[in-house]
């Protein structure tokens, strides 16, 4: 039986750039089960947050700490980007390249990118250029190169910050059908609705702290700070 | 205007009646060439990415000087390889000197920084759009090299051609390091030279232009197969 990398653990995290505090002091604890949305004001600490657990970002102090080994355990975990980031290549190579670098053979490789292409709405496009596909497309691309390798746990920063109603509705269909299949998600968003709609629990940060740590039911009808009631509420939270 | 006019006759029938020597020159020019450019190549394109994607102490100051060493005067270049392949020279028992060996090992350190600051700047760049997606899908360093040259490969042919430009009109290096003897290390720029200094001008103008049309042909092969233009923006 394969070890979970999670729980993750984050203890005392701290992150400063230019003598700047962007996030901490955190201690949190991401378990094996659950969808969570992490919200606040621009500036907050989502994005911070969000890359320090994945290792993009490093602490001034403090440690995450999974539950193998470091190197396994950043294998299994994937991140999609606010601006998608498109390889230089077609669809199906954007989306073979993850199962290429682990080893897996190129040609179940690409049976594994049709198969995802088909369930993202990306068969069509599979050898035109992923630079040339709209912002949706790029999104969802992002989102099935992300899952295709099928790590324990993905983290999205803001995915459908840029997109309209219909590509929103694609990527949160997707991620609710991985998540019921076992994947911890961790998302970063600004749309209430989207919070709603998705989340178990939600992580609510305040100038690089976690001002609150709730199951999603407690927060939406009965936060336990001010600026968070001033966020459901429709009010500008600064 | 005569002389010119005489020289791309010259060079015209020269081409149309397949000259013996004019085809073992242009041959002998392409060979030394393209080796030197592929040779180059291997070294210059890895160490331009590698350079663009590590972190070291010392790293501004080494692309300085390969951004220096672009500058590399020829016949300098030429003088100290001949002085290192001579008989009494470190590597003179070799007996490359007067060689197309010589002469491609000439081209090779000449092009060579040329190559690889240009690739540098171009994998700096892709760098800068992949970091943060390679750095998260937990890539070696080797594998982000290859992914950087593989996604860059038409910045980078661009960069390899810029060298083979640069050694197909070399004349200085070549000349001292293969002395320029006929049906052995005579090529092209060497010839154009031998014939301006003995006064035949409409025959050095038209291997002149039989350089320029190898040159340009090159490049256009080049672009045509690597279908630069076409998927340029990918």
């Amino acid at each position: 039986m394969v070890t979970s990398i999670l729980p993750v653990v984050m203890t005392d995290a701290v992150v400063k750039r230019r003598a700047k505090d962007l996030l901490g002091p955190v201690d949190l604890t991401i378990s094996e089960t659950g969808f969570t949305i992490v919200m606040g004001p621009n500036g907050a600490g989502k994005t911070t947050l969000l890359r320090s657990l994945h290792g993009l970002e490093r602490l001034t102090q403090g440690r995450v700490q999974w539950q193998t080994p470091l190197k396994d355990a950043h294998r299994r975990q994937a991140f999609v980007f606010q601006t998608p980031i498109m390889l230089r290549r077609s669809v199906l190579e954007n989306l073979t390249y993850p199962l290429l670098l682990r080893g897996t053979k190129k040609g179940l490789a690409e049976a594994l990118a049709r198969d995802w292409a088909q369930r993202v709405g990306l068969d069509d496009v599979l050898g035109n250029p992923a630079p040339q596909l709209s912002g949706g497309e790029k999104q969802k691309l992002a989102l099935a190169r992300a899952l295709i390798t099928q790590p324990d746990i993905v983290f999205l920063d803001e995915p459908c910050a840029n997109l309209d109603g219909r590509a929103t509705r694609e990527i949160e269909t997707i991620l609710q059908q991985v998540n019921a299949a076992g994947t911890r998600i961790v998302m970063a968003t600004h749309n209430i609705g989207q919070a709603k709609r998705l989340a178990t629990d939600v992580l609510f940060l305040l100038n690089g702290q976690i001002a609150e740590q709730s199951p999603a039911h407690t927060f939406f009808n009965a936060p336990q700070t001010p600026q968070a009631a001033a966020l459901l509420r429709g009010d500008i939270v600064e | 205007m005569g002389d010119i006019w005489e020289g791309i006759s010259a060079g015209f029938w020269l081409v149309v009646t397949l000259d013996p020597d004019l085809v073992e020159i242009t041959l002998m020019s392409l060979r030394v060439t393209v080796t030197a450019t592929i040779v180059a190549s291997c070294v210059a394109l890895p160490f331009g990415a590698w350079l663009a994607i590590r972190r070291f102490r010392y790293r501004r100051f080494v692309i300085a000087v390969l951004n220096a060493m672009m500058g590399l005067p020829p016949v300098v270049v030429g003088l100290i390889v001949y002085l290192m392949l001579s008989r009494s020279g470190p590597l003179g028992v070799l007996g490359l000197l007067f060689t197309p060996t010589a002469m491609i090992i000439a081209q090779v350190i000449i092009i060579t920084p040329l190559i690889a600051s240009i690739a540098h700047q171009a994998i700096r760049d892709l760098w800068a759009d992949y970091h943060d997606l390679l750095i998260s899908m937990s890539t070696s360093k080797r594998q982000r090299i290859m992914t950087l040259i593989w996604d860059g490969r038409r910045a980078l042919l661009t960069a390899a051609l810029a060298g083979f430009g640069r050694a197909i009109g070399e004349v200085g290096a070549i000349m001292i390091v293969g002395g320029n003897i006929d049906h052995a290390t005579r090529v092209l720029t060497t010839a154009i030279a031998l014939e301006t200094g003995k006064g035949d001008f409409s025959l050095a103008l038209g291997l002149g232009f039989v350089l320029i049309a190898l040159a340009v042909t090159v490049n256009v092969v080049i672009h045509v197969i690597g279908r630069t233009e076409r998927e340029g923006k990918w």
